[in-house]
């Protein structure tokens, strides 16, 4: 019985193993490419360990044109992104989790619900109304389809935030002098704030990311994905490993920080 | 400080009443314990008093002023949570201070009311620490202190205690009460504890199942219990209920207990050929060696050394009692012993309406258990 329960053990880690090296050799080799000569790019069999750092690589991809530009639109996407879905996503989390309010479940389900909605159908209607408006080809534009996106997220993680933020602090707080809205400001948000902080990176990053509805509600001002998109096909080697590690090392970096508010985020939503 | 009166108060949680139709008076100045069972109401009382909870119906007075639909910082009262609920993003300082800087009083009066307040709660060496560099008897210190600082009107006090170990909670407990009576402090003051209510109140009220059962000094509460819940949730053992007809013999009121005769008090005349409960505390009954006019004969179940007395477990007639007997003092289970039952520590508590009268005995002693061990939880989980 023990033998096959160690069996067991085995077959899980070796499951976990391989899903793990399934994601992280390709990260490896890009981020590999991204940093070596132009010349070592090309080479074949690929050298497995760093043999020829080099920027060499990633000044060519950063001085190709049109990805400057770019680059600067998607920060200031993903800048409008984060404060418009934070904005709105906050004050929603934090009713989620203090208030137990007729259909807040139902609310909560429809959040997750709105991801079930792909962006690309989404995409098409969204620029016929943005050609209307005017904000087509714009930052406006693709920010605000970037917030449909990240909105769900904003609402769940800062729900699971105050979540974890006890009552009786805010409470406390408030048989001490304070209004509910001052309790918040000098009890709740310097408590929240470094998953509020993990909140902002992650709808960043989700936006940083984002490439159908970017290649679709733009032409001339593309953001840094759809730029890449567009001239994938036309570039050489060097350019497409560069730009995969310049969209790949955001997000890495990010999960790393916030993992552990994402693993909270529905057991303590629930409590 | 102030006077609190709670007028026909109700809180409603769906259907369910958590807090019903409560009439209470707390005198300023007072110490008043609610105490009662988990999911008794009580807690919901207080928030209702802090204004943390809107009430569904009646009235709250705090100083003469009608609070009913103040919010909590307008109430000019002061709260102990339960789990200290101290800031963990401030330095002890801070926290005590926050109510005073609140109130925009001047930097030298926080200044002078935090250190008066941390002296009293002996918290002076910690001012500059964050909350998480205490222990949790240290926290607790600094959210009495925090509390006491603004000099609030009232002072609420949801189960302070419940979260320190045992030892600790006997030395706040006697420092808490010498503190508060020494600030002569309007506090209300919630526990599931007995020993804790009948230790510090001025008065106790009882709750259960959201109403006050019974309000009275401690040692009334104790003696003189107004029902069987009463009876079997104070006191350590609880109780003793046991069934008797009560009866006129030689012109006098007496308790048949089986064969054994019981003298009573002379108001029991009025219910005399009826069967009815009386209500026994463990150390009113006395244990005599051997058979006597007025004597009860029982056999021993059990014999538990306590240290300063044995509790023992007899059988008399029908009724299983609980019975304090001298520390130097061991039957032999099943051996035969009388109980001596003294008339005027007798405790009346209902006429027998029939039958189901020993079932409601037994419902309460049950219910009791369970509240005892839910109590025991509580404290081990907290």
């Amino acid at each position: 019985m023990t033998a096959r329960a160690a069996l067991g053990r085995i077959g899980v880690h070796l499951a976990a193993i391989l899903l793990a090296l399934w994601v992280l050799i390709p990260i490896y080799f890009i981020t590999l490419a991204a940093f070596s000569t132009q010349e070592s790019v090309y080479q074949y069999p690929k050298a497995l360990l760093p043999t020829d750092l080099s920027t060499d690589t990633m000044s060519f991809f950063l001085h190709s044109e049109g990805i400057v530009p770019s680059l600067q639109r998607s920060v200031i996407v993903a800048l409008l992104t984060l404060v418009i879905s934070l904005g709105i996503g906050t004050p929603a989390g934090y009713a989620l989790a203090r208030f137990s309010f007729r259909g807040a479940d139902t609310f909560r389900l429809s959040v997750v619900g709105t991801r079930a909605f792909p962006i690309v159908i989404l995409s098409i209607p969204l620029a016929v109304t943005f050609v209307r408006w005017g904000i087509d080809d714009t930052v406006y534009g693709v920010a605000f389809a970037h917030t449909a996106l990240a909105l769900p997220f904003a609402v769940l993680v800062t729900s699971s935030v105050f979540a974890g933020i006890s009552v009786e602090l805010e409470e406390a707080a408030m048989t001490l002098g304070c209004s509910r809205a001052s309790a918040i400001a000098r009890v709740i948000l310097p408590l929240a704030l470094p998953g509020l902080a993990a909140a902002a990176i992650f709808v960043f990053i989700i936006s940083w990311n984002e490439v159908f509805a970017a290649a679709i509600l733009t032409l001339q001002h593309r953001t840094l994905p759809a730029q890449v998109l567009a001239v994938l096909n036309a570039s050489p080697l060097p350019f497409k490993f560069a730009g995969g590690f310049f969209l790949l090392a955001p997000s890495l970096i990010v999960i790393l920080i916030i993992r552990k508010y994402l693993f909270n985020m529905w057991g303590r939503v629930v409590k | 400080m102030a006077h609190v009166r709670f007028q026909g108060v109700t809180k409603l949680f769906g259907d369910v009443a958590a807090v019903d139709n409560v009439e209470l008076e707390v005198s300023d100045g007072e110490f008043v314990v609610l105490l009662g069972p988990s999911g008794c109401g009580k807690t919901t009382l207080l928030r209702c008093l802090a204004g943390l909870e809107r009430v569904d119906g009646g009235r709250v007075e705090i100083g003469g002023r009608d609070a009913t639909d103040l919010p909590p910082r307008k109430r000019r009262i002061a709260m102990v949570f339960q789990s200290y609920a101290v800031f963990p993003h401030m330095r002890v300082y801070d926290n005590v201070a926050f109510g005073l800087k609140m109130q925009k009083e001047s930097k030298v009066t926080i200044k002078e009311r935090v250190e008066s307040a941390a002296g009293l709660l002996h918290i002076e060496d910690f001012l500059h620490r964050y909350p998480a560099q205490l222990s949790g008897g240290q926290r607790q210190r600094v959210a009495v202190a925090r509390a006491l600082a603004t000099k609030a009107d009232v002072l609420l006090m949801d189960e302070p205690l419940s979260n320190l170990d045992a030892l600790l909670r006997l030395e706040m407990r006697a420092e808490l009460k010498a503190l508060l009576q020494k600030l002569g402090a309007t506090t209300i003051y919630v526990t599931h504890d007995q020993v804790e209510a009948l230790s510090m109140g001025d008065r106790i009220a009882v709750m259960n199942a959201g109403r006050i059962i019974q309000v009275d000094s401690p040692l009334a509460v104790y003696d003189r219990p107004a029902d069987m819940f009463v009876g079997g949730f104070i006191g350590t053992p609880p109780m003793n209920f046991v069934r008797a007809e009560v009866a006129i013999e030689d012109g006098r009121p007496v308790a048949r207990l089986g064969d054994a005769t019981v003298r009573l008090d002379e108001d029991a005349r009025a219910h005399a050929g009826r069967t009815a409960i009386l209500g026994v505390r463990a150390e009113s009954i006395e244990v005599e060696a051997a058979a006597g006019d007025g004597l009860v004969p029982a056999t021993v179940v059990v014999v538990e050394p306590l240290g300063s007395h044995n509790l023992l477990t007899v059988r008399a007639g029908a009724n299983v009692l609980k019975v304090s007997a001298r520390p130097d003092l061991f039957p032999a289970p099943e051996s035969e012993i009388w109980l001596r039952i003294a008339p005027d520590r007798i405790r009346w508590m209902e006429r027998d309406g029939g039958g189901a009268m020993a079932e409601e005995t037994a419902d309460v002693l049950r219910s009791r258990e369970a509240i005892l061990s839910q109590a025991g939880n509580e404290a081990s989980t907290g």
